[in-house]
């Protein structure tokens, strides 16, 4: 008790600006939301030195309470729509619109310098008062939004006069090519990063070269597929300094003049970790690259379907000190045998099917992910499209590589079981979730029992997001999760059979998460209804597809999708038609 | 589940993992499966079986097309890819190739010509049954030494240059690309390119 009364002293003892230097050193979200919550005076202290500020769900708070609670806010991230977004599972026009944000802010007197968004709808008019409303605007990153054109960049362009960063990452753009880099004034001379990979028009190459030689500071460049090998050597020359780069167009004669000058070029860039690009490519010109592969710690090469096994592999054999690789499944299991070999201190692994029509020819199987994990015992990030898996490779890959952080397997074939047994998965998922205690994603496929999900809500303790498609035979499976995962923050689940004794088991549940997300289960509108009723601190959003406007109001009714959320400023003004917010 | 039957599935089933796996995980595996198939058809329970048996029939037709094919070629949303991913990564379409090939399409009789996209068809065996369905006729069998025989209609088409040529003497590609109009010829004229009725 004695020792309870000098604590509580010396806390009070204290200025608040020792606080706030203290909580200077404090920078992680999770962090620093759990330093808001000690008591009052450092929720005092702490809302007015945050300066970078997290949203999960654009809709969960509003950019007035927002504004409000932290006044010196200098960076906003912010993601809109649901991850099965991604997967063309929701409806465009759903929501996820930035302008209110934007038009909250630039009323404000809120001097942002970044801003971040993902899944979002982002209109040229959004660049266009963003560009205009905060003079120390510094950086703008967009990853798979869309709604904006190049000339909603040219208004950035031309009116950032601070910027630093632009970076678009899988982006919708409409492209009016050409014109937007144009935009940049010739006093512009801050730029650190620049990525447009992901726009399909032409650009003004003069002007991406001008622009290049008057950034000194330019560490990250990613160019999209209109820029051709030799202006890719013209601005390698200007800037040496890169640490990261995305190629363009990669392809060229190797005996010609315009490819020595590229391999002499590249060699002077001694500073480059990250390579990416090579939209266009032909395997007769990787060996340009060959020289800077030793310091390569982070390749993508997802984007080029032109290079093969062989290509691939003798590429890899220079980049020993890999830890991050994306790459297409034609590498092959023998390929990724290379990669084990090789890259020693690899973390990260993407491998990305090649054949999207379902041509039943992936290249890789359970055995290029075993000589992974045996090759690579650093491994910690997962996302493996394959043929087939086994519950004896699984078990395998979780004994060698305990470490693994996200966990993210898509066997091609929805619900195949392992070919060798023809049982369902369970077991060897079982095995990563037990092994591997500092799991927070995992994504499952194959055949899978409620078996697995037992085994996700015993052992997953640190699980934040779970994606299920395809698996369960029961309620129980759902329960085991929900039950069982105290850190859940996002589930999504599609094509299961569970219905509302999960859904409705523990309402409570849902305010501790982001969202649910439930579509093809077996939900029906009455049980959505209860839940709605029963929690009024959720959004319970019911989306129809467009045949099913004649879908009767009838309680028994099976839900196509709904989408769940906890949300502090109740149900959204700008729902479309075909979202129904109970 | 009432519907299922009604809409005779088992026919049609996909079955995943080898045969003679247990019935129960068999079904539950099938009832999954087509769990994603189903999701588009209408609820068919109670009053449908008597009264709308139209619906009914075209919505086993629409199962059975859905069910008889790869399961993940059919599933929206699977694989789990980003639309931009799968956008960058499919096959090359340059201009030229997905540009669409119009051509008119008379047949001798008929009030009104019709057209068709060349490029909407693989080869010849696609392309002649879907004027056959078009124009309800049949045309016979394909020999290059006598052209089409057994029947008195045969297909033709204009070229390039000008000239009438029998539809299936030159290789796919090269039909497409020369193929300015088609022109199913009947009777007496017909025999004049060789057709032996």
């Amino acid at each position: 008790m004695f020792w309870g009364n000098r604590k509580t002293l010396k806390m009070n003892y204290f200025p608040d600006e020792v606080l706030e230097h203290v909580f200077d050193f404090i920078s992680s979200h999770k962090d620093r939301n759990s330093v808001s919550l000690v008591c009052k005076s450092w929720y005092k202290i702490e809302r007015y030195s945050r300066q970078r500020v997290f949203i999960g769900n654009c809709y969960s708070i509003s950019p007035e309470r927002l504004i409000a609670r932290f006044p010196g806010l200098k960076s906003l991230t912010l993601k809109g729509m649901p991850h099965f977004a991604d997967f063309n599972l929701v409806p465009h026009d759903w929501g996820g619109f930035v302008y209110p944000w934007i038009k909250a802010l630039a009323k404000s007197r809120i001097g942002l310098e970044e801003l971040r968004l993902k899944r979002m709808v982002v209109s040229d008019e959004s660049l266009e008062l963003l560009s205009k409303s905060f003079l120390n605007f510094k950086s703008l990153v967009l990853v798979s939004c869309e709604g904006f054109t190049t000339d909603g960049l040219a208004a950035i362009a031309a009116n950032c006069r601070f910027l630093r960063e632009l970076d678009l990452q899988e982006n919708e753009v409409d492209d009016h090519r050409g014109h937007w880099l144009s935009s940049f004034p010739e006093s512009c001379t801050s730029l650190v990063s620049l990525n447009f990979a992901c726009l399909k028009g032409e650009i003004n190459l003069g002007a991406i070269e001008r622009l290049v030689a008057r950034s000194p500071n330019l560490k990250s460049l990613r160019l999209n597929r209109a820029v051709p090998f030799d202006t890719l050597q013209k601005l390698l020359m200007q800037a040496p300094q890169l640490v990261d780069l995305g190629t363009g167009n990669f392809v060229h004669d190797p005996s010609s003049e315009a490819y020595n000058k590229l391999k002499s070029a590249i060699q002077r860039c001694k500073s480059i970790r990250s390579l990416s690009g090579f939209l266009e490519v032909a395997p007769h010109c990787m060996s340009a690259i060959y020289p800077i592969c030793a310091n390569l710690t982070f390749l993508n090469l997802s984007y080029a379907p032109g290079l093969h096994g062989n290509d691939l592999t003798k590429l890899i054999q220079h980049c020993r000190k890999l830890q991050r690789l994306w790459i297409l499944d034609c590498i092959g299991d023998k390929g990724l045998g290379v990669v084990a070999s090789t890259c020693k201190e690899l973390q990260e692994l993407r491998v990305f099917p090649s054949d999207l029509i379902g041509a039943g020819n992936a290249a890789v199987t359970e055995e290029g992910l075993v000589h992974i994990s045996a090759g690579c015992p650093k491994l910690n990030s997962l996302l493996y499209f394959c043929q087939q898996m086994t519950n004896a490779a699984l078990i395998t890959v979780a004994k060698n590589c305990p470490n693994f952080i996200r966990f993210r397997l898509c066997i091609l074939d929805p619900q195949k079981p392992d070919p060798v047994t023809n049982q369902a998965l369970d077991e060897g998922f079982g095995a990563i979730v037990q092994s591997c205690k500092g799991l927070k994603r995992l994504s499952l496929s194959g055949l899978l029992t409620d078996q697995v999900f037992l085994y996700i809500g015993m052992y997953a303790e640190q699980l934040e997001m779970l994606s299920i498609a395809f698996a369960g035979d029961s309620d129980k499976g759902m329960l085991y999760v929900l039950n069982g995962c105290k850190k859940l923050r996002k589930l999504e689940i599609r094509d299961c059979p569970f219905g509302n004794e999960a859904l409705l088991e523990d309402v409570g549940k849902y305010e501790t998460m982001r969202s649910l997300w439930m579509s093809s289960c077996e939900v029906t509108l009455g049980g959505c209804k209860t839940l709605a009723e029963k929690m009024p601190s959720l959004s319970v959003e019911i989306i129809n597809e467009i045949e099913q406007m004649e879908f009767s109001l009838d309680d028994m009714q099976k839900v196509e999708k709904m989408y769940l959320y906890r949300t502090l400023v109740g149900h959204r003004k700008d729902a479309p038609e075909f979202v129904w917010i109970l | 589940m009432a519907y299922e039957k009604d809409l005779n599935l088992e026919a049609t089933e996909l079955r995943l993992g080898l045969p003679g796996t247990s019935e129960e995980s068999a079904e539950k595996q099938t009832s999954a499966t087509l769990r994603s198939n189903k999701r588009a058809l209408p609820d068919m329970n109670e009053g449908s079986v008597s009264g709308d048996n139209h619906s009914n029939v075209a919505a086993a037709k629409k199962c059975d097309q859905e069910t008889a094919s790869p399961t993940k070629a059919q599933v929206v949303g699977w694989p789990p890819i980003r639309s931009y991913r799968k956008n960058c990564l499919q096959p090359k379409k340059t201009e030229a190739e997905t540009a669409r090939i119009y051509v008119k399409v008379s047949m001798d009789g008929a009030p009104y010509l019709r057209k068709i996209d060349l490029k909407g068809y693989k080869g010849y065996p696609e392309l002649l049954k879907a004027l056959e369905d078009m124009f309800k006729f049949k045309v016979g069998e394909y020999s290059e030494r006598e052209g089409y025989n057994g029947s008195e209609f045969v297909p033709t088409y204009e070229d390039k240059d000008g000239d009438w040529m029998l539809v299936g003497d030159v290789p796919w590609e090269m039909f497409t690309n020369s193929c300015k109009r088609l022109r199913i010829m009947k009777g007496s004229e017909a025999r004049g390119l060789g057709c032996v009725v």
